[in-house]
């Protein structure tokens, strides 16, 4: 019998570090921006695999969306030739290697070092649940998953994280307005803008 | 589906993935033969409405009267055309371009709902899940653009990049308008909701739903590049934009990807706005095809609400066909002004506005009440009690109860069920079987009992009764594909929010009791 979970895992988490990989050993760009899109996009499918098809959508939505489509622009307005190769010098290779090494040392310790993670203890009665509503209550203040909590000190808490949110969002929305001023087109005053003169 | 496969068909285990895989199979024939003979329908509706539009006929020779083998004979013409990759490209990226943008497309018909439960994949988040998958579309655009090694491909890709950019945020805003209203993100869910009449219909429901609808249409033009914002291929301008160096089947594809992107945002815009698969008449309660009559009556009046669905995302198809040829393509200038100092502002006031409307008016203007009044947020009596045994400990879904002075129903006959607000008609509640709308009867605590723990611990902060609602309808996974292992293991055991045996009499005496429960 096939277990089609298992299948899925094994392919989406092959496919995330497979071309997770092929972002590091590329050269070309665009190429990167691309093999990157289908990391996350693979990153994206794990969570949909777990139940978690809020955060998956998620994932789509600002990584795979909203980043690539960035980076695409970034690399197509910054590129003075076609085709845009990076070349990396020794020093830049070996601190590279340095950081990324160190990273990834730190993560998987820390992986391990989860106790639940250990050995394969499969809760044969677990199904994958959606979480969108428990995240959206958990936002507002209603905290679904701790209702057990017995001490009155730390339900006090878990009063929710709308308004930190909140003040997030809109200063985020206050940096996008401003870099959209500061880098609009000058206008002098008299003379016609370059778009009026001769069209797109 | 495929449980009840394996149920009747007395499937042994290790042959049971064979009945998922064919259910899958099935549904993905199912979406691509309606996705694929759609588009090749378009095309030949498009030229036949641009035809009759300009004074023309529109083709009239291939397959007899009206030219309806015409989409046929292109698509042969494309296959055989030959495989061109410009010297100057970059191959790999070029070839795989037109592929990103027909699954990016095409998967947003997982999370589509054609009627009454018949979606593929049913998500609780499924407005948020099309929106991001439909955002994906534009990659293929870019990297085609970018991979041709050509300059009109590359200005068609730079046009693309910044309209898309900047039209997900009205198009995501407008979308949020009726979310807000329905009081959840399930497509199902809002179209449940719409039954009945079409004054029931979302954008009947107040002026700023009215005005977002067209906000929405904007945006959605503008984000399946539909003129008059296609200026990423532009003819007049760059030849044919990023479209210019591909030929034959890959050009086919970013056209089938185009065309399954349009029905899909008139299909989304359908089911948000115009009922979805609930027609401006009630004609299948008439007629009595609902699920309570029987299965076979459920089907027909789920086939006939699929085709009432389909017609509508039809005729938005073909209103944009229609705008195409009424307005002239706009500047890229133009479309930056549109998006950020008309679309944005619009949608933006409209979300403060139906906030608003909702909350002063909670029962709408003279129609129907839709939402209900707030509920009351409950927590556990110390938590110990919740957890009734064999149960997962963490998440209970259904510990908020409904308001106990929430409206009631539009049928004074129906006894209030706790699960439905006040919107959901009375069938879904007497048939109590339809996935996620039902609720189930106490297991842990008496209704009684439960209303007094309520009321102890009631808490301050008010949810409205649509977050309530939300809650209960957790999604019912149907997937062979996220939950085979699990119902494999679990012996193939129906989910928790299915009543086992919810006979109307059953929920009927569930929903006319004290209004909060207490179910797992």
């Amino acid at each position: 019998m096939i277990n089609w979970h298992t299948f899925f895992f094994w392919l989406f988490a092959l496919a995330s570090c497979g071309f997770a990989v092929a972002v590091v050993l590329a050269n070309h760009i665009v190429r990167m921006a691309f093999y990157l899109i289908l990391s996350l996009g693979a990153v994206a499918g794990l969570f949909f695999l777990a139940g978690a098809d809020l955060v998956g959508a998620m994932q789509l939505m600002i990584y795979v969306g909203g980043t690539l489509v960035l980076l695409v622009f970034g690399v197509m307005l910054t590129a003075q030739g076609p085709w845009v190769t990076m070349k990396t010098g020794p020093l830049q290779l070996l601190a590279s290697w340095l950081v990324g090494g160190s990273l990834l040392v730190l993560l998987v310790w820390a992986a391990w070092s989860v106790p639940d993670w250990k050995g394969r203890t499969i809760n044969p009665h677990a199904e994958a649940q959606p979480t969108a509503s428990r995240l959206g209550l958990g936002l507002t203040g209603v905290r679904v998953d701790q209702l057990q909590q017995k001490d009155p000190v730390l339900r006090r808490g878990m009063s929710g994280y709308l308004l930190p949110f909140e003040i997030v969002s809109v200063h985020l929305l206050v940096v996008l307005i401003g870099a959209a001023f500061l880098a609009r087109a000058k206008k002098r005053a008299g003379k016609p803008t370059p778009q009026e003169t001769h069209g797109p | 589906m495929a449980a009840y496969l394996v149920h009747h068909l007395d499937l042994a285990p290790q042959w049971q993935w064979l009945a998922f895989l064919g259910v899958a199979l099935f549904q993905c024939g199912i979406l691509l033969g309606i996705v694929l003979t759609a588009a090749g329908g378009f095309t030949w509706l498009e030229r036949k409405v641009s035809g009759r539009i300009q004074d023309r006929l529109g083709p009239t020779r291939a397959g007899g009267r009206f030219g309806w083998l015409q989409a046929l004979a292109d698509g042969v013409k494309l296959i055989t055309k030959e495989d061109l990759v410009p010297a100057e490209a970059d191959a790999m990226l070029f070839r795989l371009a037109p592929y990103i943008s027909f699954c990016a497309s095409f998967a947003v018909y997982l999370a589509l709902p054609f009627a009454d439960g018949w979606v593929s994949q049913r998500l609780n988040t499924a407005v948020f899940f099309i929106l991001a998958v439909a955002g994906l579309e534009v990659f293929g655009v870019i990297l085609g653009g970018y991979a041709s090694g050509s300059k009109w491909s590359l200005f068609g890709a730079m046009r693309e990049a910044a309209q898309v950019v900047s039209y997900e945020v009205p198009l995501g805003l407008s979308a949020v308008v009726p979310v807000l209203v329905a009081g959840s993100m399930d497509l199902v869910t809002i179209g449940q909701m719409q039954q009945g009449w079409f004054t029931s219909w979302l954008i009947f429901h107040d002026p700023f739903t009215f005005l977002t609808f067209f906000v929405y249409l904007t945006c959605a033009v503008a984000s399946v590049n539909r003129a008059p914002f296609d200026l990423a291929e532009a003819e007049s301008e760059l030849v044919a934009g990023f479209l210019t160096e591909y030929s034959g089947f890959r050009w086919s594809l970013f056209f089938m990807a185009e065309y399954a992107s349009m029905t899909a945002v008139a299909g989304l815009a359908a089911i948000l706005f115009f009922g979805g698969w609930n027609g401006p008449l009630p004609i299948t309660e008439w007629l009595g095809l609902n699920a309570a009559r029987g299965p076979a009556a459920g089907w027909a009046g789920d086939l006939l609400g699929s085709l009432n669905f389909l017609f509508k995302a039809f005729v938005g198809v073909t209103v944009m066909m229609w705008l195409r040829w009424t307005l002239p393509r706009l500047r890229i200038d133009q479309v930056m002004t549109v998006c950020l100092k008309y679309c944005i502002p619009l949608s933006a006031t409209m979300f403060v506005g139906v906030v608003v409307w909702t909350y002063l008016l909670p029962g709408g203007l003279l129609l129907h009440p839709r939402l209900g009044e707030v509920g009351e947020r409950t927590m556990g009596p110390e938590g110990a009690s919740l957890d009734s045994p064999g149960q997962r400990p963490g998440y209970r879904p259904t510990l908020l109860a409904a308001s106990p002075n929430g409206a009631q129903p539009r049928d004074a006959n129906v006894a209030r069920a706790p699960f439905q607000g006040s919107g959901v008609p009375k069938d879904t509640v007497s048939q109590g079987l339809r996935p996620g709308l039902s609720s189930r009867a106490p297991s842990g605590l008496s209704a009684g009992e439960s209303t007094g723990v309520a009321r102890k611990v009631a808490g301050t902060l008010r949810v409205p009764s649509a977050l309530t609602r939300s809650v209960r309808s957790t999604t019912v996974i149907d997937s062979p594909i996220l939950s085979v292992s699990n119902r494999a293991r679990s012996g193939l055991k129906t989910r928790v929010d299915k009543p086992p045996a919810a006979s109307s009499a059953n929920v009927a005496q569930t929903v006319s009791g004290p209004p909060k429960e207490w179910s797992p």
